[in-house]
């Protein structure tokens, strides 16, 4: 279980900083240090099982249906790389605490570092795939947030977008290869994806999965195409590049590739992927680190171009180029992150990294010379240095490999020269830096820098120089293990000396080192020859890449887009007919087995009315009091055909409702256009009546397709059990008030909500009435006619005991609550219509607001009352009374349920109609100013 | 009758995604009501069809299917609410834009010319 503290203890690490940031930089950094410090300890404890070959695993499983866990795993190359982190992590972590100036916010910035080692120890540690990939997702926003530090400086800031942006869309590939390679492997667990090599290798979908997986290892190791975004992130502070370019962000990539490479590797398409991209990599960033006249422009291509000799390592899949790669992992991390931190001592101390002022160094700063030049020996392949052997490794490697058949020759000779350009940027920067005459118009008059700073430098090129002169006892047994994990088996025989005798390597490395100095010799031919190409400022392209993307993304937008609600309508309608004609499509009949019932006449009237009503109302659409008249006749049919075929509560309650709806739809339409100009094209018409008539044809359809079968439904329990479980015959109503009580307690709150929410608008609406109709004819002046007045008010405690009725019985035969409410409603309506707000104000003193409120929390509280009797909400209670002389009667809880129910009805239909009718008076409602 | 039923249902739904796809706010109210009633009566049927059988308990031998009637019952009230809503809301916009058209503004080349336009 120790092994979760590895990559735990960053993790908690990255509260340090920002707590002891205010105890004084030094504090600040030793704060930081102390938990990859601890982590690395705990490292090396577990370094003899490692080295013995042994896979250390521990693992929490969090949804173990799903394939999702925490899972770590500790094997020889995790070792490696966790080793290199941490290591590499520390050593910056001092550098940093001298670089940093006093402006810069320190907390911050260790805290942003200590986020990305986790990171990186999550991903090298993982044995997940899919937690590998999130791991690795977060190098790439904590890498952003490192590289954008100096968020001030517009490179760093686009340098940091740029690296995000390529990276980034790097991992949404990984991600879609590692899903793909899981399900190829029916595991995200890596230890058993390992093993299934032959497996994944076998599949149909395996060069989808490798091309994918390796656009991921491609982005984040700077491979070409994609290595534009390198040099730009050289904007970074030194540190940040010194630690991500040498031995952690972009080796992420090949990490990537080592660690699949049980699993990917070894088949023609891998060779000649990876080896092609490793190849184009190590020249082109050879050849242009040669001519970068800005120090970290110079080790950016650099890493570039080691990056692509690793690949190309990778790529060959023989084993002992695989063993080469991870050896040249650890001497290229060695060098490089020595070098960057030299680099950033120069800028540091002289206030500028530009190769044509920066001269004569040496007499300013011997000690930082020294380090520097045996770095940049190492990175040159110069003997007795780390570089040296791993470079003859690979150069060995290149003359055994086969792959590209009869031209494979090309290789060797290719390696050679970049090796030759290698050389010579070495050469350069040494040559060029610290002799080749004096500094030209330095910012700073250069010095040493501090004591401690250089610190970080003398240990790596210590380690530089022990790995060059005793290779086989510092890294013999890292490399060995690492090489185990690798190659998931047996490790070939390889020689780790200094002397391998004359052979045609030691020719190669010779020709490259003499070579290298010619060139270097020659520079500022090659230079003037170089000029003469216009340099493309990767930025600009990128920008304009992403800008035309940006571009193509708003015409689509614009297409779907374009505010225009029709168009949508007229899509989401297309698509609906889509998804539901294609299941229609493959219905052989449509006509079911089930008994249909016998046509009739009046059926047959009714629905002719109903059709013909219909269609009067698309016809005369554009007069819309007329069409709000048929429209009123769909409704009456609608309510009739209940009735007819058994749903007795549906007639009643549409009835009402279409009562409601008209008075609503035609006192709104007192405040709109009596008319609808004509708009549409007969083409648009065409086209919108096609699609209606699609729509309503597969409706028609899947409605017969549904009615002529028979099917099983839940409703026999409802029946069953009305009367034992609810106490009531009327099932319908049973279902509303106690089945699914929840249901519709949901739904007087809609209710309630809407009713709110429509007095909201009605609130201070600025509404246009017109004085007379369309044809100028003046509204009548006897707007409350004596005989509609007389009636209504003998009416109304007529429909009250209608409604009271109606309620009452409503549990046993057709009503309820909805039905009551709405008659009750009706029956206020009319009131208003036939006397005026003026007269109903005075004697109808209710708030309708509050009378939702009512309502609701009585249907609440008598849904919360069953708690006191510990049963679930909303259990209903009934039981039989015996009173004298009255007799036998029922009294059931649902009856209050459904008196919630009413009165929210009431209230809400009421708060709608009397005040959208009260915009017509001078008793329109206002809000009433808070303040 | 089955038939027939669903041929109802089919001329409803075509009469009112026609009138939603219109310009105006009026018409879309209009539309959507048709669409209501459509709906209701297709989920009503879901239930399937059948005469002199209301589920009132003890009062027939067969019952007709509660479970939908429940469901539309609240839908037709809940419709009138969506209604109510979406049609003072076409009041409220006209009132602050100054036209019921569905997007708020008369587009400025309409798919008729000006001289088609009544």
């Amino acid at each position: 279980m120790s092994l979760f503290w590895i990559p735990l203890l960053p993790a908690l690490g990255v509260l340090a900083p920002l707590f002891s940031a205010k105890f004084g930089r030094t504090n600040c950094a030793f704060a930081t240090a102390f938990a990859p410090a601890l982590a690395l300890l705990l490292m090396l404890f577990k370094a003899p099982a490692v080295f013995r070959g042994e896979t250390l695993i521990a693992t929490v499983e969090w949804v173990p249906a799903l394939g999702m866990q925490l899972s770590f795993r500790l094997d020889g190359l995790a070792f490696l790389f966790a080793l290199l982190i941490l290591g590499i992590g520390l050593l910056i972590i001092l550098y940093a605490r001298y670089y940093l100036s006093s402006k810069d916010s320190m907390g911050k910035f260790y805290a942003y570092l200590m986020l990305f080692m986790t990171a990186m120890l999550g991903i090298v540690l993982s044995n997940n795939l899919i937690q590998l990939w999130m791991f690795w997702e977060m190098t790439s926003i904590s890498s952003f947030l490192l590289i954008s530090f100096w968020h001030n400086n517009t490179d760093g800031r686009k340098g940091a977008r740029m690296a995000l942006a390529v990276t980034g869309a790097g991992g949404l590939a990984l991600l879609a290869g590692l899903i793909l390679i899981g399900k190829i492997v029916g595991s995200y667990d890596l230890s058993i994806v390992l093993q299934s090599g032959d497996l994944i290798r076998g599949h149909s979908l395996y060069p989808v999965a490798l091309v994918l997986v390796l656009l991921g290892a491609f982005t984040k190791s700077a491979q070409f195409p994609f290595h534009f975004w390198l040099p730009h992130a050289m904007a970074a502070p030194t540190p940040v590049s010194a630690y991500l370019h040498s031995a952690t962000m972009v080796k992420a990539g090949i990490f990537l590739m080592a660690r699949f490479y049980p699993a990917l590797a070894g088949t023609e398409l891998w060779v000649i992927i990876v080896t092609l991209t490793g190849l184009a990599t190590l020249l082109l960033g050879a050849y242009t680190a040669l001519f970068k006249h800005d120090l970290k422009g110079l080790l950016a291509y650099s890493t570039i171009s080691h990056l692509g000799l690793i690949t190309l390592l990778l790529g060959m899949g023989t084993e002992l180029a695989a063993i080469a790669a991870i050896f040249h992992i650890i001497n290229h991390a060695t060098f490089k992150a020595s070098l960057f931190m030299a680099a950033g001592i120069i800028d540091h101390e002289t206030g500028t990294r530009d190769m044509r002022r920066l001269n004569g160094l040496w007499k300013f700063m011997p000690h930082t010379a020294t380090l520097a030049m045996v770095a940049a020996a190492s990175m040159a392949g110069v003997p007795l240095l780390n570089g040296f052997l791993s470079k003859e490794m690979f150069f060995a490697e290149t003359l055994l490999q086969h792959t590209l058949g009869s031209l494979s020759w090309m290789i060797p000779v290719l390696a050679t020269l970049a090796a030759v350009f290698s050389v010579a940027y070495s050469l350069r920067f040494i040559h060029d830096v610290f002799f080749n005459g004096e500094p030209v118009d330095l910012p700073k008059t250069p010095h040493e820098p501090p004591r401690y700073m250089k610190v970080p430098i003398e240990i790596l090129v210590g380690l530089c120089l022990l790995v060059g002169l005793f290779p086989a006892f510092i890294v013999g047994g890292l490399l060995h293990s690492a090489s185990l994990a690798v190659l998931g088996g047996e490790v070939p025989y390889y020689s780790l000396s200094i002397w391998h005798g004359f052979n045609l390597a030691l020719v190669m490395s010779i020709v490259a080192m003499f070579l290298g100095v010619v060139i270097y010799h020659n520079r500022r031919k090659l230079f003037k020859f170089q000029s003469q190409f216009p340099e493309t400022d990767a930025k600009l392209v990128f920008e304009s890449v992403i800008q035309c993307i940006v571009r193509g993304s708003v015409r689509i937008q614009q297409f779907f887009e374009n505010g225009s609600l029709q168009r949508y309508l007229f899509l989401l309608f297309v698509m609906v007919a889509l998804f539901a004609a294609k299941p229609l499509l493959q219905l052989v009949t449509t006509t079911g087995d089930r008994e249909q019932l016998p046509l009739n006449g009046v059926a047959l009237v009714l629905a002719v009315i109903l059709m013909f009503a219909a269609i009067a109302t698309v016809i005369w659409h554009r007069q819309r009091y007329i069409s709000l008249l048929t429209l009123s006749v769909v409704g009456l049919v609608v309510s009739v055909a209940f009735a007819y075929f058994s749903a007795p509560d549906l007639a009643l309650t549409q009835l009402s409702v279409e009562v409601v709806t008209v008075i609503l739809l035609m006192l709104a339409l007192f405040f709109l256009p009596q008319q609808t100009p004509k708009e549409s094209s007969p083409a648009r018409v065409a086209r919108d009546l096609g699609i209606a008539a699609l729509i309503g044809g597969i409706f028609a359809t899947l409605n017969y397709a549904i009615m002529t079968r028979s099917g099983v439904s839940i409703s026999d329990f409802f029946i069953a059990n009305s009367k034992p479980g609810g106490g009531g015959t009327n099932a319908v109503n049973v279902i509303l008030v106690d089945f699914r009580g929840f249901d519709t307690f949901g739904e007087i709150l809609v209710l309630g909500i809407a009713a709110l929410g429509i007095f909201k608008l009605i609130n201070r609406m600025k509404v246009s009435m017109p004085s007379g109709d369309l044809k100028g004819r003046n509204w009548t002046k006897d707007s409350h006619p004596m005989i509609l007045r007389t009636v209504s008010q003998s009416l109304l405690p007529l429909a009250l005991l209608v409604s009271a009725y109606i309620f009452l019985r409503g549990h046993n035969m057709p009503g309820g609550g909805f039905i009551a409410g709405l008659i009750t409603a009706v029956a206020i309506i009319l009131q208003y219509i036939a006397h005026g707000v003026d007269w109903i104000k005075p004697r109808l003193r209710i708030n309708y607001q509050w009378a939702i409120a009512i309502g609701v929390l009585i249907s609440a509280i008598t849904g919360v009352g069953s708690w006191m009797f510990d049963k679930p909400f909303l259990t209903s209670w009934f039981d039989y009374f015996h009173l004298p002389w009255i007799g036998e009667f029922e009294l059931a809880s649902a009856i209050a349920f459904d008196l919630g129910v009413y009165i929210t009805v009431v209230a809400a239909t009421l708060l709608i109609l009397a005040n959208l009718g009260k915009l017509t008076t001078t008793h329109r409602p206002t809000v009433e100013e808070k303040r | 009758m089955e038939m027939l039923f669903a041929l109802c249902v089919g001329v409803l739904t075509t009469c009112g995604v026609f009138m939603i796809l219109r310009s105006r706010t009026f018409p879309v109210v209009v539309g959507l009501t048709l669409l209501g009633y459509a709906v209701n009566l297709f989920l009503f049927s879901s239930g399937r069809l059948s005469i002199n059988s209301a589920a009132i308990i003890g009062s027939t031998d067969a019952y007709g299917d509660p479970l939908p009637q429940a469901l539309v019952l609240t839908a037709i009230v809940i419709g009138f609410a969506m209604t109510a809503f979406v049609v003072i809301l076409a009041m409220r916009g006209r009132g602050d834009l100054g036209n019921d058209h569905v997007d708020g503004r008369i587009p400025d080349h309409s798919s008729l010319s000006d001289k088609e336009r009544n």
